[in-house]
C-alpha cells in the first residue's frame, strides 16, 4: 500500500443554528444522504460515493462554525503512533481520546487542537455502509440522487493565526505534502498553505489571520464543470445564499462555486484540479498576484470571500 | 405591506448620507430588501445569521428577528436593538445604524504588481494585511 498514514479527510462537524433548515439544505439541495441521528440530536450525513458511514456531522448550537475535522488513518497502529508523535511534538494542545461509539459506527478518535485553534481528530475505524451499488460488477452511480449530489467530502479551508506551527504539525508529524503556498511582503511570510495527505491539490488549507479556529468552507467534489453550472442553477432555484461563482481557481485549478448553508457556514462544490505526487514542486503565489491566484477569471480579490468566516 | 428603512449612522460613527433609505417587503429581511433594490450601506456576508458582518442597531421602530449566532450578537446586545440585518424583519418603518464591518483581510494599498503583471489590477493591487502581527 503506497498511500499510508493519514488517508483522507473523513468528517467535518459543523454547528448550525436551525437543524431543520440545515437538513433540508444538506440533503435536498446539496444531495447528501442522511445515515443516522443520535440521542444528542446530531445528524450524520455522507456523500453518495463515500463508503464510510458519515462525512458530515451537524449539531444545533447558538453559533455557526466548525466543531472539528476528522481524518481517517490506515490502522490502529498508525493511530497510536500519531497520538504519541503529536504529544511529543508539542505542536498541539488539548490532547484527548474520544471513546469508540461516540460517533455511530466509529472507533476511538484521538483529538487535538492545532496552533491555529482548530480541533482535529484521527481515527482508524468507521463502518463501511457502501455507496448504494454492489462492489461486484457495479453501476457507475446509484439511482435516486438529489440536488448537486457531490461524490465526496473533499477538504476544508480554515483561518487562524499561528500558521507556522500548524504547517509543521501537518507536514512533519502527520506526513502531509505542501502543494501550494501564498507568500507576502519582503520577508516572504507564508500567509496561506495548501496541504495534502494524498494525490489531491489539497486535503486541507489554512490562511493566516488574527483569529483562532475560524472556518472558511467545507468543500465537496463534483465530476465536471457542467455539474458546477448545474449546482449554480440549484442555488438560484432554491434561493440559497450565493457567495461567488461559478468560476475557476488559479490555486489548485479547481472549477468552483461557493455558497452558504442556512446558518452562514460556507460550502463549496468543485471539480477538476490536478494530481499531486509528493515530489511535485511546490507552487508559490505572491500576494500582489493573489486576485488571479484565488479567482483566475476575475483576477480581483473579493472582500467578502476573504473576510466572511464562521 | 412594506416598510421604509433609513440608515442614520455608519460604522465608526460616520454619518449616513441624507437619502440612505430603502423599502423592505413584509416577507423579507432587511438585507434581502437592500440587495434586491441594488442598494448599499450594510455589508453583505453569509445572509444566514452566522458571520456577523451585517450587524446593525435599530434606533427607532419595531421588528422581530430569527435566530442569530451568539458569537455575533450577545443577549445583552439583543436587548439594546442590535441584530443581524439578514435575520431582522421590520414590523414598522425603522431607523438603523450600521455596526458591522467587513473584516479587513487585506489592505487596498499594497505593493505595486511586478513588471508584466496583470494590467487589470495594476496600480490598485491589494495586499494581505499582516499589520496585526507587529
Amino acid at each position: 500500500m503506497a498511500l499510508t498514514g493519514v488517508l483522507r479527510p473523513g468528517h467535518v462537524a459543523l454547528r448550525v443554528l436551525d437543524m431543520e433548515a440545515s437538513i433540508h439544505h444538506y440533503t435536498q439541495v446539496m444531495g447528501l444522504l442522511e445515515t443516522a441521528r443520535d440521542d444528542k440530536g446530531r445528524v450524520f450525513l455522507k456523500a453518495w460515493d463515500e463508503h464510510d458511514h458519515h462525512s458530515v456531522v451537524l449539531r444545533e448550537a447558538d453559533s455557526a462554525g466548525m466543531d472539528y475535522m476528522g481524518w481517517r488513518v490506515d490502522s490502529n497502529a498508525t493511530l497510536e503512533k500519531f497520538a504519541k508523535d503529536i504529544e511529543e511534538s508539542g505542536l498541539a494542545s488539548d490532547l484527548s481520546w474520544v471513546a469508540a461509539g461516540e460517533h455511530p459506527q466509529t472507533g476511538r478518535r484521538f483529538r487535538f487542537t492545532t496552533s491555529t485553534g482548530h480541533v482535529m481528530e484521527l481515527y482508524a475505524e468507521k463502518g463501511k455502509v457502501g455507496n448504494g451499488m454492489p462492489t461486484l460488477n457495479p453501476e457507475i452511480y446509484p439511482d435516486g440522487l438529489k440536488g448537486m449530489s457531490p461524490s465526496r467530502f473533499d477538504h476544508c479551508l480554515l483561518y487562524g493565526d499561528d500558521l507556522d506551527n500548524t504547517m509543521k504539525l501537518f507536514i512533519e508529524i502527520l506526513g502531509f505534502t505542501l502543494t501550494e503556498q501564498v507568500i507576502a511582503g519582503p520577508d516572504k511570510l507564508v500567509i496561506s498553505a495548501f496541504m495534502t495527505c494524498s494525490n489531491k491539490p489539497h486535503d486541507v488549507a489554512f490562511i493566516r489571520q488574527p483569529c483562532k479556529g475560524k472556518f472558511h468552507h467545507a468543500s465537496f467534489l463534483l465530476d465536471n464543470w457542467g455539474e458546477v453550472l448545474k449546482a449554480a442553477d440549484l442555488i438560484s432555484r432554491n434561493r440559497v445564499s450565493l457567495d461567488i461563482g461559478p468560476t475557476r481557481h488559479g490555486i489548485t485549478r479547481g472549477e468552483t462555486i461557493y455558497f452558504f448553508d442556512p446558518s452562514g457556514n460556507r460550502n463549496e462544490v468543485f471539480s477538476g484540479g490536478y494530481i499531486s505526487y509528493p515530489d511535485r514542486p511546490v507552487l508559490t503565489w505572491t500576494d500582489d498576484e493573489l486576485g488571479r491566484a484565488i479567482f483566475y477569471h476575475d483576477r480581483k480579490l473579493n472582500e467578502a470571500f476573504l473576510s466572511v468566516v464562521t | 405591506m412594506s416598510h421604509r428603512i433609513r440608515i442614520v449612522g455608519l460604522a465608526d460613527g460616520l454619518l449616513a448620507p441624507e437619502n440612505a433609505s430603502f423599502e423592505v417587503r413584509g416577507d423579507e429581511h432587511l438585507l434581502c430588501g437592500m440587495e434586491r433594490l441594488g442598494r448599499r450601506g450594510i455589508p453583505v456576508g453569509c445572509r444566514g445569521g452566522g458571520c456577523g458582518v451585517c450587524k446593525v442597531q435599530v434606533v427607532a421602530g419595531s421588528y422581530h428577528t430569527r435566530k442569530m449566532s451568539r458569537d455575533c450578537v450577545s443577549s445583552t446586545e439583543e436587548t439594546q436593538g442590535y441584530a443581524l440585518a439578514c435575520r431582522l424583519y421590520p414590523d414598522t418603518d425603522l431607523d438603523i445604524r450600521v455596526v458591522g464591518k467587513m473584516g479587513r483581510a487585506f489592505t487596498k494599498a499594497g505593493p505595486s504588481p511586478s513588471q508584466g503583471g496583470d494590467s487589470v489590477t495594476a496600480g490598485k493591487s491589494p495586499a494581505f494585511d499582516m499589520s496585526w502581527r507587529n
